[in-house]
């Protein structure tokens, strides 16, 4: 990170972990108000991902996620107040209201939807790609994915047609190492890698440090030269871990389901912390920047909530409004 | 002595234990099913009770594992598929509508599909469009099919045990909000017949008919009816397939009157199976016009603002049977007492989900 342009991009994918941080932070903070009247799913601790995904893409690429995709909408340049007005179900919300913080959806910034049946915006996002195909541009397609929608028999029947065509599509696949409560131990064989799923299909497949922003923004500038370029779609599987319960604002480690020695070790490698010693050891750490940042990011996030907790809920009688097109 | 009270959770887990204490071919899978949360309470401890190849965890991987689970079926075992949502079995129409429904009869009888396929109808806090769906009208459709959707503790662990021991496929449908809801619950083994309604409520007036949750809403209703003098009649339409049609139109007989309460849609659902039996069978009974009271024909809303809106409730039947009776509405049916919150199961839930 010698150069000023390496030094930006640190501190832009710094910057944006953080802005991530700090909106997921707030709503577990505001969660037990009541107002966020709907499940949360928070990416606390998985922020690299969307971040070095995030400032690889091509502002006019499209992305699409699942049950919990913040973190993507936000780095995919999703807006902020839409999504927290989302969240307490008011008109001005992403969806007008009618589907919270599972559901969300930035036509403007390319962010395509987000729907909490897993596996189902994956065969949706390779469309994307195949729309692309048809009518010749060169956008690519990304597909973001927990690591058990390997496990449907969609995301196969996906990624065997998006490599038959060698669509411009790339599954970025968070391998958190749970699916709610269950490890993968009681879901995918010991023996088996889950990138191996997608070499099957013939897909261009990574691993990542999923902990690490640097690395996956590498790795995806690449999959996205790759991709657009035609030469196949790609599949990056980044491992990472979710620090808060699969559903909801609080931490969950007492439950039974994983230890807190686990969650302990991987918080020692949380990516922001983490990175902001790689950036001071580097010496681009730039303190008032930082600071500066902080300050800002903490205002539009509280006028975020004060104009969601403002903001009109749909009329009663717009219940049967957007039925039909 | 009282009869013994539990919640509706603990009554299916009670049906669990004593079929997979009887019967060792008995199995229970799915996502969650051993998890610490125990798939809302309704499998807590089974696993540590019956062991790991009993009670057990699986992929996420809905339609192929409804194939597996059918193809151990045929092969000697008795399982139950659980998904929290029926929203995520909506992944297996296939193997449950196409396969499982068919084959005993496609291959002339000679083969049997004893399966039990489990599904949890979400609602409230934001379930919204994708994991609230109704959709138990879709399973009554299909022949070969059993439908079970019980609305008390009593028949939520009797009609399991059923279901568990025949040997067709049955989809038991459990709605979200009755797994707290306690009631009467006998100790060891019984069974509810598939295929029968239950009379929730007798009365002369008027004809209720109610499935699954909206039975609660009903016998509201029924006893609000009552202080104005009108005796509601509520049937708990618990099995939609078998569908026990004299229970309804033996009712109708005899009050001439008619509103169904359903918790899902309208259109080409349960609510108009009801009203199409009486217009073939009893049709001379009706004094007048059926009503029907189920969810507005558009995909469940998210924000509270709406969902407050959308979802029927006690009111709504009493408002319903009044237009029966030709009586003058009652704006105050739909009054809400203060402090209600709309969009939570019972006043102790906080989310998230
Ligand atoms: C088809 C389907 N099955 C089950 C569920 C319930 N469910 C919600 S989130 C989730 C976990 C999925 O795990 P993963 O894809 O690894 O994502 P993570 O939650 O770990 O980010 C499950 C099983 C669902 N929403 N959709
Ligand atoms: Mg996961």
């Amino acid at each position: 990170m010698s150069s000023s342009v390496g030094a930006d991009l640190g501190l832009r994918l710094y910057e944006l972990m953080l802005r991530i941080r700090l909106v997921e932070e707030a709503i577990a903070d505001r969660y037990a108000e009541q107002r966020m009247r709907c499940p949360v799913h928070l990416s606390i601790g998985q922020e690299a991902v969307a971040a070095g995904v995030g400032l690889a893409l091509r502002a006019d690429d499209l992305a699409m996620g699942g049950h919990r995709s913040h973190a993507h909408y936000l780095a995919k340049g999703g807006d902020l107040r839409a999504m927290i007005a989302e969240m307490h179900g008011r008109e001005s919300g992403c969806c007008r209201g009618r589907g919270g913080s599972m559901h969300l959806v930035d036509l403007a910034a390319g962010f395509l939807g987000a729907v909490p049946i897993v596996g189902s915006t994956i065969p949706i996002a390779v469309g994307l790609a195949f729309g692309e195909h048809l009518q010749k541009r060169d956008r690519v397609a990304v597909a973001f994915m927990g690591e058990a929608a390997t496990e449907e028999g969609v995301f196969h029947e996906s990624a065997n047609f998006a490599s038959l065509h060698r669509l411009p599509v790339v599954f970025v696949c968070e391998n958190n190492l749970y699916s709610v409560y269950s490890p993968l131990s009681v879901r995918q064989p010991a023996h088996c890698e889950v990138l191996d799923q997608a070499r099957g299909h013939g897909l261009l497949a990574h691993p990542g440090d999923g902990n690490d922003p640097l690395a996956v923004h590498a790795l995806m500038t690449d999959a996205l030269a790759h991709a657009r370029a035609r030469r196949g779609p790609v599949f990056l599987e980044l491992k990472t871990y979710r620090w808060r319960e699969h559903c909801g604002p609080a931490f969950d480690n007492h439950i039974g389901y994983r230890t807190e020695a686990e969650f302990l070790a991987w918080k020692e490698r949380d990516p922001i912390a983490t990175f902001e010693k790689k950036l001071r050891a580097g010496g681009v750490f730039d303190e008032v920047r930082v600071a500066r940042f902080i300050e800002r990011q903490r205002a539009e996030i509280a006028a975020a909530f004060a104009a969601a907790q403002a903001a009109p809920f749909p009329a009663a009688a717009t219940l049967m409004d957007h039925v039909y097109a | 002595m009282t009869p013994r009270e539990i919640s509706y959770a603990e009554a299916i887990r009670e049906g669990f234990a004593t079929a997979l204490e009887r019967d060792p071919r008995v199995y229970l899978i799915g996502l969650g099913v051993p998890d610490p949360k125990g798939f809302f309470g309704t499998t807590t401890g089974l696993q540590q009770r019956f062991g790991a190849d009993r009670v057990m965890d699986m992929p996420c991987s809905e339609n192929g594992m409804t194939g597996i689970v059918l193809g151990s079926a045929l092969n000697g075992m008795r399982p139950v598929l659980n998904h929290q949502r029926l929203d995520f079995a909506l992944l297996s129409m296939d193997q449950v509508c196409t396969q499982a429904a068919k084959w005993h009869y496609m291959f002339g009888g000679r083969m049997k599909m004893p399966v039990v396929i489990r599904m949890i109808i979400g609602r409230g806090w934001g379930q919204g469009p994708q994991h609230s769906q109704s959709l138990h009208s879709w399973f009554a459709h299909i022949a070969g099919l059993k439908v079970a959707m019980p609305a008390t503790a009593h028949d939520a662990k009797g009609m399991l045990i059923a279901a568990i021991e025949d040997d067709n496929p049955v989809v038991f449908l459990e709605h979200r909000w009755l797994h707290h809801v306690t009631g009467h619950v006998p100790e060891g083994h019984y069974t509810v017949p598939l295929g029968s309604a239950r009379l929730a409520r007798p009365g002369k007036d008027v004809t209720i008919v109610a499935f699954s949750y909206m039975v609660l809403e009903a016998l509201d209703a029924a006893a609000r009816l009552a202080q104005a003098g009108i005796e509601a009649e509520v049937l708990d339409y618990r099995s939609l397939r078998p569908l026990d049609a004299g229970t309804l139109l033996a009712s109708v007989r005899k009050t001439g009157r008619l509103v169904v309460a359903d918790a899902g849609w309208a259109a080409a659902g349960m609510s108009a199976e009801m009203l199409a039996l009486v217009a073939e069978h009893a049709h001379g009974s009706l004094v007048a016009a059926p009503r029907r009271v189920c969810l507005p024909d558009c995909p469940t809303p998210t924000s509270p603002a709406l969902a407050d809106h959308y979802y029927p409730r006690a009111g709504h039947i009493v408002a319903a049977v009044r237009e029966t009776l030709g009586l003058r509405a009652d704006p105050s049916d739909l009054a809400v007492s203060a402090g209600v919150e709309l969009d939570k199961p019972n006043p102790a839930f906080t989310g998230p989900f």
